[in-house]
């Protein structure tokens, strides 16, 4: 597993108010760095990320989206879906990743944001970002922000949530193969 | 034929009249199909022009516009329309242009008119049912020939609207067969579907997922019937979810999810024996005995009550009949359980737009609602580990094709001359009748379109 970042103070205060200038770059910087293994290809480090109860979600309807639950979603995954996405990456039979997948995210500056879960014992980050997913030389381009609900576990961040707000989530898309 | 002889379809000489539609005719042979059906722009043009003219396309459902005023727009064969819910309750389908220019009079995707239609651009108006109401400067218009003309009459109805079961179909010209002549039995696999609601009414809901796939329309919905390609084709998946799921013991309850997925890896002899009918006018049933979706944990309370409306024998028919796909050719596919359906509409040659729809199932447990939206996330979203291998082949047939040494796809599996006489036949789920059958309406319909212009 991929040394992260230095374990978190979780005794600090948990508003946004409190978040000094040191703890968000320390979460900016984890999440720049989950982005980056994403860009590597290095999915089982990626998916170690994850707290045992992680979701990822992208909402159909965008930041709109209330819940999960009585909307559909482009995908809500939790740990064992997304380790079936990695798993079937790896397969020499994944037809659809001959030739293969490649992505970029470009990031903007994270910002903790007051949490949207009252019960959150974790800090909220939202990201602006750019994706771009090539395959065939034919891009698929995705805008939006993130919103990243990171917890402590044992001395290390771990995403809670990771929630993708797309810009036209809405929209008829092409196939989106890898992680936004 | 000489293949060389069928790819005259694009030369000048064989246009117009007779010899375009022979032409058309020699594409579709007893057991294979040329590749122009997927290739050719002029194919498509007329495919758009004439078939989709005078077959029954689905539009949308009237759960959709609850309220008078409101409405739902969408484009079939290239043309605008607007389904719009009437002050009366009754539902009907205009061609969404202005009289006046031609401007689109809603340009939303749904929403609400109000009490009537008021164009943006010189604020001509118009009923709910299109009728005109005012223009302004009317009286620039006393003595022309304005109402006397189309221009004067609103907005065009069409007149071959069917709503059967809330679900709404058009046909956009009134030459083809009526409503129920053309869709027949596969009818019932609607019923099917409603007939799981103890109160009898479906509600679209949680939104629409929506695919831009760079294939053939047709490519997409013969695929809807094969069940010779997820053992190959879905390997990565399915052996996937069988490594994260093996150390379980049997008895383990499934996530719902791995109860989707896992089936998908189900053998040759399964769908094979799950068995499949062609109806006429390339509609069909997969799966008539069993399918993948017959495996869901039961509901005991929710069954009860739908004995409760409509008896026991009833209910076991409807909960025991979970086909794999019924297809209302074009247009739709269907699934009874989960309350889910695909809508095919052609945009180009090579690109078709795949919608996916959730229903909820009024007086039936949260759950299904759960599952529909599960499934088609996990099976129809553009993130959809499943369909990735599947747009990928679409596509790449779309690529293939255009090699030279064959231009001929290949339907041979299971012909038996004696299909050629129509009718409903019951057959094998691996047979590809299923697929010759849309390929034969395909030519009838193309044909009839051509013939009444």
């Amino acid at each position: 597993m991929n040394p992260v970042v230095a374990a978190p103070s979780v005794a600090t205060a948990r508003q946004p108010a409190s978040v000094d200038a040191a703890l968000e770059r320390e979460l900016a910087d984890f999440v720049a760095m989950e982005a980056a293994l994403l860009d590597a290809g290095r999915y089982d480090e990626w998916l170690a990320l994850f707290a045992d109860d992680g979701r990822y979600w992208v909402p159909l309807q965008g930041a709109a989206q209330v819940d999960p639950i009585s909307h559909n979603s482009l995908a809500y995954e939790d740990r064992l879906l997304l380790t079936l996405r990695v798993e079937r990456l790896k397969n020499p039979r994944a037809h659809s990743q001959q030739p293969r997948s490649r992505c970029q995210h470009v990031l903007q500056r994270s910002i903790a944001v007051e949490s949207t879960d009252a019960a959150a014992d974790g800090y909220e980050l939202r990201t602006p970002f750019l994706y771009v997913e090539s395959r065939d030389h034919e891009p698929v381009m995705l805008t939006g922000s993130y919103r990243h609900v990171l917890v402590a576990v044992d001395g290390a961040w771990k995403i809670r949530l990771k929630r993708v707000d797309l810009l036209d989530a809405d929209r008829s898309l092409p196939a989106i193969q890898l992680f936004i | 034929m000489e293949a060389g002889a069928v790819t005259g379809l694009a030369a000048p000489a064989l246009r117009g009249g007779a010899g375009l539609r022979s032409a058309v005719r020699a594409l579709v042979e007893e057991d294979r199909v040329h590749r122009d059906l997927y290739l050719s722009d002029e194919l498509f043009e007329l495919e758009q022009q004439h078939f989709f003219a005078t077959t029954w396309s689905y539009l949308g459902h009237a759960s959709q516009v609850p309220e008078a005023g409101d409405y739902l727009t969408v484009e079939i064969g290239g043309r605008p329309l607007v389904m719009v819910r009437q002050s009366d309750g009754a539902i009907r389908v205009l061609f969404n242009r202005c009289a006046h220019k031609g401007t689109r009079l809603v340009s939303e995707a749904h929403g609400n008119v109000g009490r009537h239609f008021r164009c943006p651009y010189h604020a001509w108006t118009y009923r709910l049912d299109g009728t005109p109401m005012g223009v302004p400067l009317k009286a620039g218009y006393e003595g022309t020939r304005l109402d006397a003309c189309e221009s004067g009459r609103g907005m065009t109805a069409l007149s071959n609207v069917a709503v059967y079961r809330d679900f709404v179909f058009v046909k956009l010209s009134d030459d083809g067969p009526g409503f129920d002549d053309y869709f027949g039995d596969v009818l019932r696999a609607l019923d099917n579907m409603v007939d799981r609601s103890p109160e009898g009414r479906l509600r679209i809901d949680g939104g629409c997922l929506r695919n831009v796939i760079r294939c053939n329309w047709k490519i997409y919905l013969e695929n809807i019937n094969d069940t010779v390609h997820p053992m190959s084709t879905h390997q990565s998946a399915v052996d996937a979810a069988h490594c994260l799921w093996k150390d379980q013991p049997a008895d383990a309850p499934k996530p719902m999810a791995m109860e989707q997925i896992l089936p998908f890896g189900a053998g040759y002899d399964f769908f094979d024996r799950m068995g499949g009918r062609a109806y006429p006018n390339g509609h069909s049933v997969l799966g008539i005995h069993f399918s993948i979706h017959s495996g869901y944990a039961q509901l005991p309370d929710y069954e009860a009550a739908l004995r409760d409306v409509h008896g026991a024998e009833r209910t076991a028919e409807i909960l025991q009949r979970s086909p794999q796909n019924a297809v209302l050719y074009p247009s739709l596919a269907v699934k009874g359980s989960p309350q889910s359906i695909r809508v095919i509409r052609p945009l180009a040659a090579d690109r078709t737009l795949v919608e996916a729809w959730s229903f909820r199932v009024a007086g039936a447990p949260d759950v299904l609602f759960e599952r529909t939206q599960t499934y088609n996330r996990l099976v129809f979203s553009p993130m959809s580990v499943v369909a990735h291998d599947d747009v990928h082949l679409f596509e790449s047939i779309q690529r293939g094709l255009h090699a030279d040494g064959n231009p001929w796809v290949s339907l041979h599996r299971n012909f038996d001359r004696k299909e050629l006489e129509g009718g409903t036949i019951e057959t094998k789920g691996t047979s590809e009748l299923l697929m010759r059958n849309q390929y034969r309406a395909w030519a009838k319909s193309m044909l009839q379109g051509m013939e009444a212009r």
